[in-house]
C-alpha cells in the first residue's frame, strides 16, 4: 500500500477521498429509505421500522422484502457494476466516452437474452442464474468484434473507432433483434420490449441471488487490479515500459468490464450511460487514481441507479417508467456536454 | 465543371485526407445508371404490385391501372394496397437517399445520414406526442409535426457542431447524432408507455411502409416533388461547397445560403420520409456512397442517380421485407441496417486516418 511516502499533498488527498466516500454513502443511506418509502403503496416511517424490525403484517411484508427491498438491492448492484464497468473501458481504450452501452456490449447481451427467452418457452420460470452467464457471452462477443476492429497492429487501439464502431455493432445488434423479435410470439415480445427500455423487473430475490456473485468476484477483482489499470492509462508504450505485461491484463481486465456490465444488463434490462456518467463523477471528485476512483464511481454508480429507479416509481404513479428511460434523461444530455467539452 | 477541374488538389468529401485523390466526373456513366435505374425500378414495381398474400398476374396489374374496374377484388387490391406502398416506398427511398447526399456534400462529412444524425428520433418524438396528446390527428398535421420534430433536432445538431472550432468531425457528429437519438428515443418509450401507444410507435419505429394509401402520397408528394427539384437546383452550390468552404467562397458562393437552403431541404426530405416509413437508417448513408463512387463528385450528378438508386434499394428492401417470411413482414428499417451497418464499418475503418 504505502509503495511511496505519504506527502502531505497525498495525505490532503487521502482526506478527501475519504469524504467524499463517506459523503456518497451517505446519500445512497438516505436514497435507500426515501426508496423503500415510494411507490404505489405508501409506508409511513414509522411502519417501515415496524416492518423492518420484524413486526409488520403479512401485507407489509411482501411490500417491503419481496417488492421493495429486492428492486432496491439490484439497483444498487447494477449501479456498482454498471460504473466499474464503464471505469474499467474507459481506462483500456483511453477514451473518456467509453461505456458498456456505447460499445454495443449491453445489447450483445441483449440478443442473447432475446434468443434464450424465445428458444425458453417459460422465460418467467427460466432459472435466473443462467441469464448473466448467457448475457456474457453476447457481452463478450460484441465486445471482441468492437474491439478487434478498433485494433491496429503497431498503433493500439484507436479511441475514435472503439465508439463508431460501438455505434455500428449497437446498430447492426439492435435491427437483428428487431427481425428476431417479431418471430416471437406477443407475450414473449412484451418481455422484450421492457427489456430494451431497461426496466429492473427484478422483483425478486431470485435475480439478486444470480447477480450477486458476479459482483462479489469481479467488483474486488478490478479492486486488487487498480493499479495496473493506473499504469495500463499511462499508454501501452510507457506501461509496457514499466513492466506491465500489456496485453494479457487488458484482455483480463476486459473480460471482467464486459462480466460486469453483461450480468448487470441481464437483470436490469439494457441501461445506457451508468458507466459514463459514474466515473467521471468520480474523477471530479478524488482525481485520477484508479484505487481512490473506482470505489467512489461504484457508489456513485449505486446512488444514480437508485435515485432514478426511486424517481422513475414516483414520476408518474400508477405507471412505472423503466428505470433506463430515467437514466438516458439524465445521461444523453450529460454526454453530449462532455463530446464538446473535450477536446481532440 | 471547370471549376472542380481547376482544383486538382482539392479532396471529394469522402477522400479529403489524401489531398492527391483525382476529381472526377463522369456524366455518360450518371446518365446510364440513371437509365437502368429506372427500368429496374419500373420492374421492380411490376413485381412489388404483383408480389404478396395474393399473387396477381401481371397482366391483371396492367388492365387496374389503365382500365380500373372497382368491383373486381384484384383490381382493388391493387389500386388500394399495393400501388400507393410501392409508390410510397419509392418516395421515401429517393427522399433519403437525397437528404444523405446533401449532407454528405455539405458537411464534407462521410458519415452523415439523416438517421444517424438524429432526425428521425426526432420526428419519431414528435410523432409520439401527436399520439399522445391528439389522437386521431388528420395525416396532414402528422406530416407537419414531424418535419417540426426534424427540424428541431437538425437545428439542435447543427447549432453544436458551429459552437466547436473547426466544426465537427465525422466522428463527433455520429455520437452526438446517436445520444440525441437516444435521449429522444427514451423520451418517446416514455410517452408511448404512459399512454398505451407502444404498438404504434414500435411498428412505426421499426419502419413499416405497408400503411401506406393514396392520401398520404397525395400530402407527400409536392412536398417531395418541391424537395428534389430544389435539391437538383441546389447540387451545382452544393458540389462546390463540397470542396471545402473556403475554396466555395472563392468562387463566388455564399456558403451560408447554400447550407440553409440545404438544411431545408433535408429537413423536408427527411422529414416526409420518416412520417410515412418511420425511422429508417443508412439509406442515406449507403446510396450517396456508391452513387459517388459509380458517377463521380459532381452533385449534380450524384442527386439524381442517388435519387434513383434510393427507390430502387426500398422498393428492394421492401419486396425482401414481405418475402423472408410471408404473410409476415419484417420491418425494412431492420432490414436495411443490417446491410448498411456493414458497410458503415467498412467506412469508418476504411481511412486511415483518425475521423
Amino acid at each position: 500500500m504505502s509503495a511511496y511516502p505519504m506527502s502531505p499533498e497525498a495525505l490532503r488527498k487521502r482526506k478527501r477521498t475519504v469524504f467524499v466516500l463517506t459523503a456518497l454513502a451517505v446519500a445512497i443511506v438516505l436514497t435507500f429509505i426515501v426508496s423503500m418509502n415510494t411507490g404505489l403503496i405508501r409506508l409511513s416511517p414509522a411502519d417501515l421500522l415496524r416492518t423492518l424490525s420484524g413486526g409488520g403484517t403479512e401485507r407489509q411484508n411482501l411490500i417491503l422484502f419481496d417488492f421493495r427491498l429486492s428492486r432496491i438491492v439490484i439497483s444498487v448492484l447494477i449501479g456498482m457494476g454498471l460504473a466499474i464497468s464503464g471505469a474499467v473501458l474507459q481506462a483500456l481504450s483511453r477514451n473518456a466516452l467509453a461505456d458498456s452501452g456505447i460499445i454495443g456490449i449491453n445489447s450483445g447481451a441483449g440478443l442473447v437474452i432475446l434468443l434464450f427467452v424465445a428458444f425458453y418457452p417459460t422465460a418467467t420460470a427460466a432459472p435466473a442464474y443462467l441469464l448473466p452467464l448467457l448475457a456474457w457471452i453476447g457481452g463478450g462477443f460484441a465486445a471482441l468484434l468492437v474491439f478487434t476492429m478498433s485494433y491496429r497492429r503497431h498503433k493500439g487501439l484507436s479511441p475514435n473507432r472503439l465508439l463508431l464502431n460501438g455505434v455500428a455493432v449497437n446498430a447492426g445488434i439492435s435491427a437483428v433483434t428487431i427481425v428476431l423479435s417479431l418471430r416471437i410470439n406477443p407475450e414473449q415480445y412484451q418481455f422484450v420490449l421492457t427489456w430494451m427500455a431497461g426496466s429492473i423487473w427484478g422483483s425478486n430475490w431470485s435475480l439478486v441471488a444470480a447477480l450477486l456473485p458476479f459482483i462479489l468476484v469481479l467488483i474486488p477483482f478490478v479492486f486488487y487490479k487498480a493499479r495496473t489499470i493506473n499504469v495500463l492509462g499511462l499508454g501501452i508504450e510507457l506501461a509496457t515500459g514499466l513492466g506491465a505485461r500489456v496485453s494479457r491484463e487488458q484482455i483480463v481486465l476486459l473480460a471482467a468490464a464486459v462480466g460486469l456490465a453483461s450480468s448487470c444488463v441481464a437483470v436490469s434490462g439494457n441501461i445506457g450511460f451508468v458507466g459514463l456518467i459514474a466515473p467521471h463523477l468520480a474523477r471530479r471528485l478524488v482525481g485520477q487514481r484508479y484505487q481512490a476512483l473506482l470505489p467512489a464511481a461504484a457508489l456513485a454508480g449505486a446512488l444514480l441507479v437508485l435515485a432514478a429507479d426511486t424517481f422513475a416509481r414516483w414520476l408518474l404513479q400508477p405507471t412505472e417508467i423503466p428505470t433506463g428511460i430515467v437514466v438516458a434523461v439524465i445521461g444523453a444530455p450529460y454526454f453530449l456536454y462532455l463530446l464538446f467539452r473535450t477536446k481532440k | 465543371m471547370t471549376a472542380m477541374t481547376r482544383n486538382p488538389n482539392q479532396a471529394s468529401p469522402t477522400e479529403s485526407a489524401n489531398a492527391e485523390s483525382r476529381i472526377y466526373s463522369r456524366p455518360r456513366t450518371a446518365i446510364v445508371t440513371i437509365v437502368l435505374g429506372l427500368i429496374a425500378l419500373a420492374f421492380g414495381l411490376a413485381l412489388s404490385v404483383t408480389f404478396g398474400a395474393k399473387d396477381i398476374k401481371l397482366f391483371t396489374v396492367w388492365e387496374a391501372i389503365l382500365n380500373y374496374q372497382p368491383d373486381l377484388t384484384e383490381h382493388r387490391i391493387i389500386h388500394e394496397l399495393r400501388l400507393p406502398r410501392v409508390l410510397g416506398c419509392m418516395l421515401v427511398g429517393s427522399s433519403f437517399a437525397v437528404a444523405g447526399a446533401i449532407m454528405q456534400g455539405m458537411t464534407r462529412n462521410p458519415l452523415a445520414d439523416s438517421g444517424l444524425i438524429g432526425l428521425n428520433s426526432g420526428a419519431g418524438f414528435a410523432l409520439a406526442l401527436c399520439l399522445a396528446f391528439m389522437p386521431g390527428l388528420p395525416y396532414m398535421y402528422l406530416i407537419l409535426f414531424s418535419f417540426v420534430g426534424a427540424a428541431l433536432s437538425a437545428v439542435f445538431v447543427f447549432a453544436l457542431a458551429s459552437g466547436v472550432k473547426g466544426g465537427l468531425t465525422p466522428t463527433r457528429l455520429v455520437l452526438a447524432g446517436v445520444t440525441l437519438s437516444a435521449l429522444l428515443t427514451a423520451l418517446s418509450e416514455g410517452v408511448a408507455l404512459y399512454f398505451r401507444i407502444g404498438q404504434d410507435l414500435a411498428f412505426w419505429y421499426a419502419g413499416g411502409v405497408a400503411g401506406t394509401r393514396w392520401m398520404h402520397l397525395q400530402i407527400m408528394t409536392p412536398w417531395v416533388g418541391a424537395a428534389l427539384l430544389g435539391a437538383l437546383i441546389l447540387s451545382r452550390s452544393i458540389t462546390l461547397l463540397s470542396l471545402g468552404e473556403d475554396v466555395a467562397r472563392g468562387l463566388g458562393l455564399r456558403p451560408g445560403a447554400v447550407k440553409l437552403a440545404g438544411t431545408v431541404i433535408v429537413i423536408v426530405l427527411a422529414g416526409s420520409a420518416v412520417s410515412t416509413v418511420g425511422a429508417v437508417s443508412f439509406v442515406g448513408l449507403l446510396v450517396p456512397h456508391f452513387a459517388r463512387k459509380l458517377v463521380g463528385v459532381d452533385y449534380r450528378w450524384i442527386i439524381p442517380t442517388s435519387a434513383v438508386l434510393g427507390a430502387l434499394l426500398v422498393v428492394a428492401a421492401d419486396l425482401a421485407a414481405r418475402t423472408v417470411r410471408p404473410p409476415y413482414e419484417t420491418p425494412i428499417g431492420a432490414l436495411i441496417a443490417i446491410i448498411g451497418v456493414p458497410f458503415f464499418l467498412y467506412l469508418a475503418n476504411k481511412e486511415q486516418r483518425e475521423l
